[in-house]
């Protein structure tokens, strides 16, 4: 039972993936955390044990899988009390192409036993496939479903639990969208770093301001205006170009000591503007320059992001020195 | 440059009209299609189960062409290549395309060439680059321009693309020193992100003009060089460890400023090459 023993460690933020058998939760795992293309986990076998998976962005991340047929409350497979006590987020998948009137049963009862167990948990509810629904019933599945959880909550007498939902679907950006938000309560840190990209937005003209883990497209952090789907997309694909151009290019035993930095202006005068930061982050910033003070803007948002890159080492420093002491 | 794309039906139906009705009547579709051809493109399906049909086609398409335009550049696809294993797919291309060339050459004395193409990739950019390039006139003066610039920049490489397709005209191929390290099908795979990160960027409804980026061991300049080319040059950077962290914006500026003087030289050949073709 290794995993408990891995989840025992409490620096790790740990998030359970939970759902009935095929709704999705393999799938969502490969295609975020392992770059798998969507199409490709048509054919992935049935999950039949539990498994957890390690990721390291700003903070280690632990993913547990458990198979959907799983009896809750079988003693002898796991130990479902000290798993529940160790988890930061409960994501519960639903197949929204199914009949999902006994997934509901199934979430309701999870939830009475969780929030028995650890009062504060997170607890998210992705409403998944949605690609299979047209634009109208997308709204009105979500308002079904959100309705029937709250009736069933009710009915245990749990009103005050909080629940969020999310509408995804592994062929588009929307399950990044919803794993960035997951990740992003589960980091300590978050309104610091949220108050620190204000403040670089604030004073370097960008419009929108990422900070990305590059390897899974989700982002850790991002400053207080509202994302818009379409900007998240073109800065996480413009990571994707600036990787795979580099790559082309790179050479055997380089010294590869300086930081990747990448800037492409748009047709429009908008600037897209990559620097990599520490642990495979990188902040991606979308930027309206004015055409005259180009060099400059670009020299000030330059020395900005520096001095945001050294914050976050600090602060980085400082959270892994915390740890350390209180073990 | 105009590229008439011809899209041929390739319905039996259809092709027993392109090809047969030359002997019936005087002015027909078949002298039609045939007359005047630059390049023809025959794409074989690998999967395909009448082999022997498809060469039977492939012939008479020689046929014609021979009678109508004898100096027409011929280019052969062996297409869905996805559907192949990969280990397979050398033996099974070099096995078709032999066959093909004996043919065209014994038979009808055409030279021609060959490519493993799948849509799912980037070899189909490697096609349609060399094939457009043969259509480009006055492409050894983009070459010698190109290796000109070179020597001033002292680039590890530099490559032309054009503007909407993203195809390699030419590049400074034979120039790198060494180029063995480097990825052979990097032409296409430039191509390929390029092309998605446009389709990328088209989502906030815009296209993007530039992007500069300095990686880990090379700094890579993509700007737009005339009205219907892009440039692209990779400079190493040996002097990385000098300036560890801070960039110096007068480097990128010096590059940014050739890249501008030599805009207008190759505007030039542009419109120069194109010149001869309109008065004739």
């Amino acid at each position: 039972m290794d995993y408990t023993d891995n989840s025992l460690d409490q620096s790790r933020a740990t998030i359970l993936l939970m759902g009935l058998r095929r709704s999705g939760k393999s799938s969502i795992c490969k295609v975020v955390f392992h770059n798998v293309q969507p199409l490709d986990t048509l054919y992935l076998e049935s999950t039949t044990k539990p498994t957890t998976e390690n990721f390291q962005s700003l903070i280690d991340l632990a993913v547990v899988e458990l198979p959907g047929q799983l009896n809750l409350f079988e003693p002898s497979l796991y130990d479902s009390e000290k798993l529940f006590s160790s988890i930061g987020a409960l994501v519960y998948v639903i197949d929204s192409q199914d009949e999902y009137l006994s997934a509901l049963q199934n979430l309701a009862v999870i939830i009475k036993y969780a929030v028995s167990i650890k009062p504060k948990i997170h607890i998210e509810v992705l409403i998944h496939k949605i690609d299979g629904l047209s634009e109208d019933f997308r709204l009105d599945t979500q308002r079904d479903i959100m309705q029937r959880v709250g009736d069933d909550l009710l009915d245990y007498g749990l009103e005050g639990v909080q629940i969020s939902f999310y509408l995804t679907s592994i062929f588009d950006h929307s399950i990044y969208e919803a794993f960035s938000r997951i990740v992003q309560k589960l980091i300590y840190e978050l309104p610091a770093l949220e108050n620190l990209l204000d403040l670089l937005m604030q004073y370097s003209s960008f419009d929108k301001v990422f900070l990305f883990d590059i390897n899974s497209k989700i982002y850790v952090a991002t400053d207080s205006s509202p994302v818009d789907i379409q900007t998240y997309e073109v800065c996480a694909e413009f990571i994707d170009v600036t990787i795979d151009l580099d790559g082309l290019y790179e050479t055997k035993g380089g010294k590869g000591m300086r930081p990747t930095r990448c800037v492409s202006k748009l047709q429009n005068g908008v600037t897209l503007y990559l620097y990599q930061m520490i642990r495979g982050l990188a902040l991606v910033g979308v930027s309206r320059l004015d055409d005259g003070e180009d060099a400059t803007s670009m020299s000030v948002i330059d020395y900005n992001v520096a001095i945001f890159k050294r914050s976050l080492e600090k602060m980085w420093e400082k959270s892994k020195n915390l740890e350390q002491g209180n073990l | 440059m105009t590229l008439n794309l011809w899209d041929c039906g390739g319905q039996d139906i259809f092709m027993e009209n392109f090809l047969t009705n030359d002997e019936s009547k005087g002015s027909s579709t078949s002298s039609n299609i045939f007359r005047k051809c630059e390049v023809l493109i025959h794409v074989f399906d690998v999967e395909g189960k009448e082999v022997q049909k498809d060469i039977e086609t492939f012939k008479r398409v020689l046929a014609n062409l021979r009678k109508y335009s004898p100096n027409v550049k011929i280019f052969i696809l062996i297409h869905k290549m996805d559907l192949i294993q990969v280990n397979k797919r050398q033996e099974l291309f070099d096995l078709m395309f032999n066959k093909l060339r004996s043919i065209a050459l014994d038979e009808y004395g055409f030279n021609i060439k060959g490519f493993a193409t799948s849509i799912w990739d980037e070899s189909l950019y490697k096609a349609w680059s060399s094939i457009v390039c043969s259509l480009i006139p006055n492409i050894s003066l983009y070459e010698q321009y190109l290796s000109k610039l070179n020597g001033i920049l002292n680039a590890r490489e530099i490559i032309l693309f054009e503007k909407t397709t993203f195809l390699v005209i030419s590049s400074t191929n034979e120039a790198v020193v060494n180029s063995k390290d480097l990825d052979p099908k990097r032409f296409e795979k430039i191509s390929n992100i390029i092309k998605t990160y446009k389709q990328s960027v088209n989502k906030i409804r815009t296209n993007f003009s530039n992007l500069i980026l300095h990686g880990k061991n090379s700094s890579i300049y993509l700007e737009v060089l005339t009205s219907n080319i892009y440039i692209m040059i990779i400079l190493d950077e040996d002097a990385g460890n000098e300036v560890a962290i801070d960039y110096e914006l007068d480097d990128e500026n010096l590059v940014l400023e050739d890249i501008k003087i030599a805009r207008e030289l190759f505007e030039r050949i542009e419109t120069k090459g194109r010149l001869p073709s309109e008065v004739t």
